[in-house]
């Protein structure tokens, strides 16, 4: 094992036994990588990085096992990664002063949320504010096509609470919170692991579990600091941004929960072993829910930079598109999704990002575009309505979405489309009706072909588009929330 | 009928003023009716309505000013200048006046707060801005209970037709700002229902161009909290 | 050092003062609702700028200077 070379962190507990958190063994094959047997030898600090994702890194976050995998409690946890010394909090003005921040950029770590900004630049300039900081771990994954912020919350709990501790010393915040969806047993769950951490007394903070409502915007940032002030879940307007003023007006560090449990592995093992799986520019594995075309779906933990090919499975279930970054994301051909790695550079180019590592593989049994409306119906829905332009557009082109889906569209409804699209980018206070956009765009082209069979009252399915009935390839929640009622 | 004389100029003034002050300030307040109902007058532009709200509020405020001053300064009767703005306070009919004194108050909370309300921010303002119709009825209640003036005549008329604009411009504003949100959250109930029957491959019916939209057919949802 | 009109969309309830009094930066969409270019605002413009934001009855309206 790697873990006695590569320990450099100032903050690393005493090396425990950490065989069992590194063996693939048993882990679904699906994950990316060739299920190498043959570990390689130890690299030493400072050879230049692999490229290739090494097999027996993974999984890292994620107990091993695969579907099978058991969820850790604090025993296992501590067996498996070491247990963590936490300090109390000091807090740097001058910001880059903290050992963790540091290890943190030389790691190179972004936020797992979607956004991909770099952790360690938000977190310095949380720890330079005015005021003594707050950090929240953002757990409320409002991406219906996304599980693996409940999966990881579900497994790996401790990861996630070790990450939130460290995080909330290293910008030196007194107040912490976890924030996830309400109800279910994940929120149990959740409570039980506070208080094992609270009996074994690791958390030198504690740690307020906040639940957010079910919507698809619970998640973004302002309107999750805007929920644990007491509000409805609902985006406000920026600025200020939540690093500058945000839970009860304090520098607020919001952190996705995969990120803050890739903090806590930095700080035991080191920026050096973070690097050794991904790319040099995108260092690290990352957690993906590939939605393959056969219709399995599955939580995996990948290196950055493995092709989608091979997390999708295309070769051996083929697709007539790919849609990467989740619903606010791109739709691909499924001949240039084939050549691309999962790295945001390379999608980038192809227009499309990594978001927050949902994949989709459009089966060739299925139309693309009712797919589409179906997905945006459901954004349309889960608008705040606050924002004229979102609450006038997003129904209009969800509903001119639907035409175009049917059979024998009028064109007008494209042309409507169009227009409407470009009249709601950028004039939100969030980025909702941005990525609807990117979204419905992204289909009009990959799925052109589909609106001229439409107009011929033919579909690239045989039996639609006038076919009722049938389960939707994407996964949309059923419609209950009444009006303005769940937003709390 | 006595005429105006040297002695009673004063008084007579502060009684004028105070008709033009009741008359100026229900128009303000159906002009605020109409801002806030996003209504316009005929032949003027937008700004028109919101410019007049504010300006008629501003000349009130000096025939309001007038009115006190004489008033005060009339020796007929002894109303000291404290008791214009601390109510019940006044030697002279101490309610009447004092019931002027609290309609001041409330009427200055509300412009002056308008003039700086860039400064104080959106919600302070409009919390303070909903006194003007806590001050219209209790002004109304001093003018008519302070003087016999209005009490018969060409001005009881007038005061009855300013009282009468105002609450009509009250309820219509109830009325229409409930059919609004009952618009708005049928609106939203439609697309939640239809998502709620979605037969996710619809036939979809003929094209039928889309309705043209005014503005507060699609007015965004109240939002009941804090928003920054 | 220039000067850009911005609107808060939250506040904005489309009330459409604004297109009236500074068409030059602001234009109104199908719904009611203004779209404010991001050109800067000139000088000569300024007056009627800073009235826009004075009157607009939402106070939806600001500002912003940038370096």
């Amino acid at each position: 094992m790697t873990d006695a070379a590569t320990m450099t962190s100032p903050l690393a507990a005493t090396p425990g036994g950490s065989a069992a958190g590194g063996a693939p063994a048993g882990h679904a094959p699906a994950a990316g990588a060739p299920a190498g047997h043959a570990p390689a030898a130890a690299p030493q600090p400072g050879t230049p990085q692999p490229q290739a994702p090494q097999p027996r890194a993974l999984p890292r976050l994620l107990p091993p096992g695969g579907a099978a995998a058991v969820p850790q409690d604090l025993a296992h946890h501590v067996r498996s990664h070491g247990p963590l010394r936490c300090r109390r909090a000091r807090r740097h003005r001058s910001g880059a002063g903290d050992g963790l921040i540091a290890e943190i950029a030389a790691a190179g770590l972004t936020g797992r949320g979607g956004a991909a900004f770099p952790a360690a630049t938000k977190m310095t300039a949380v720890a330079t504010g005015r005021r003594r900081p707050v950090v929240v771990g953002n757990g409320a994954e409002g991406e219906p096509a996304s599980g693996k912020d409940k999966h990881l919350l579900w497994l790996a709990p401790h990861l996630v609470l070790d990450g939130l501790q460290l995080a909330a010393e290293a910008v030196g915040a007194r107040t912490v919170y976890l924030y996830v969806h309400a109800g279910g047993r994940l929120h149990e769950r959740l409570t039980f692991a506070l208080a094992e951490r609270a009996a074994a007394g690791c958390d030198l903070r504690p740690v307020r579990l906040i639940a957010g409502p079910p919507r698809f915007l619970a998640g973004e940032e302002s309107a999750l600091v805007s929920r644990i002030d007491g509000g409805l879940a609902m985006p406000t307007f920026k600025p200020p941004r939540s690093f500058e003023r945000g839970v009860g007006g304090a520098p607020t560090l919001v952190q996705n929960v995969e990120t803050l449990a890739h903090v806590a592995l930095i700080a035991r093992r080191g920026a050096a072993w973070f690097r050794q799986l991904g790319t040099a520019e995108e260092p690290g594995s990352m957690l993906t829910t590939c939605h393959r075309a056969d219709g399995t779906t599955e939580v995996a933990e990948v290196a950055i930079g493995t092709p989608v090919a091979a997390l999708l499975g295309l070769g051996s279930a083929p697709a007539q598109a790919v849609l990467t970054g989740g619903y606010h994301g791109t739709w691909l051909r499924a001949a240039d999704a084939a050549r691309l790695p999962l790295a945001n550079a390379p999608l980038r180019e192809a227009g499309a990002t990594v978001g927050a590592g949902v994949l989709a593989a459009l089966p060739p049994g299925r139309c693309g575009l009712t797919e589409t409306a179906h997905v945006v119906r459901y954004l349309a829905a889960e608008s705040a309505g606050q924002c004229g332009p979102c609450l006038a557009g997003l129904p209009r082109i969800a509903d001119a979405l639907t035409h175009l889906a049917g059979p024998d569209p009028d064109p007008r409804w494209l042309t409507h489309l169009r227009r409407w699209s470009g009249l709601v980018t950028g004039r939100g206070a969030c980025h909702h009706p941005d990525g609807t956009v990117r979204f419905v765009r992204s289909a009009l082209t990959v799925f052109e072909h589909e609106i001229t069979l439409h107009r011929q009252r033919r579909c690239s399915v045989a039996g639609a588009p006038s076919a009722a009935g049938g389960e939707p390839f994407l996964p949309v929640p059923a419609a209950t929330p009444a009006y303005s009622q769940d937003w709390r | 009928m006595s005429g105006i004389t040297h002695a009673t100029a004063l008084w007579y003034a502060s009684r004028a003023t105070g008709v033009v002050t009741m008359v100026l300030l229900s128009a303000v307040v159906v002009l605020g009716v109409l801002v806030n109902r996003q209504g316009r007058l005929p032949g003027l532009p937008k700004f028109a309505v919101t410019g007049l709200h504010r300006s008629i509020s501003l000349i009130a405020v000096v025939f309001l000013a007038v009115h006190v001053l004489s008033a005060v300064a009339d020796k007929f009767v002894t109303i000291q200048l404290i008791s214009a703005i601390i109510p019940f306070t006044s030697s002279y009919l101490p309610l009447q006046i004092g019931l002027g004194a609290v309609a001041l108050d409330l009427m200055l909370a509300v412009i002056i707060t308008s003039l700086v309300r860039a400064r104080i921010g959106r919600r302070l303002w409009r919390g303070v801005h909903w006194l003007a119709y806590a001050a219209y009825p209790v002004a109304l209640v001093h003018s008519i209970s302070s003087a016999k003036d209005l009490r018969s005549g060409g001005l009881l008329a007038l005061t009855v037709c300013s009282a009468l604009g105002v609450a009509a411009a009250t309820c219509y504003r109830l009325a229409d700002t409930w059919a609004s949100r009952r618009r708005a959250y049928l609106a939203a109930e439609s697309l939640i229902a239809g998502r709620r029957q979605d037969r996710y491959q619809t036939a979809a019916p003929r094209y039928s161009p889309p309705e043209p939209v005014t503005p507060r057919t699609v007015t965004p949802r109240a939002r009941e909290g804090a928003s920054r | 050092m220039s000067v850009r009109m911005r609107v808060n969309p939250i506040a904005c309830t489309g009330h459409g003062l604004c297109a009236e009094l500074l068409p030059e930066r602001i234009s109104m969409d199908e719904w009611g609702y203004p779209i404010v270019s991001p050109r800067p605002i000139t000088p000569v413009l300024e007056a009627l700028a800073r009235r826009a934001v004075t009157d607009c009855p939402a106070l939806a309206l600001l500002l912003e200077k940038e370096r």
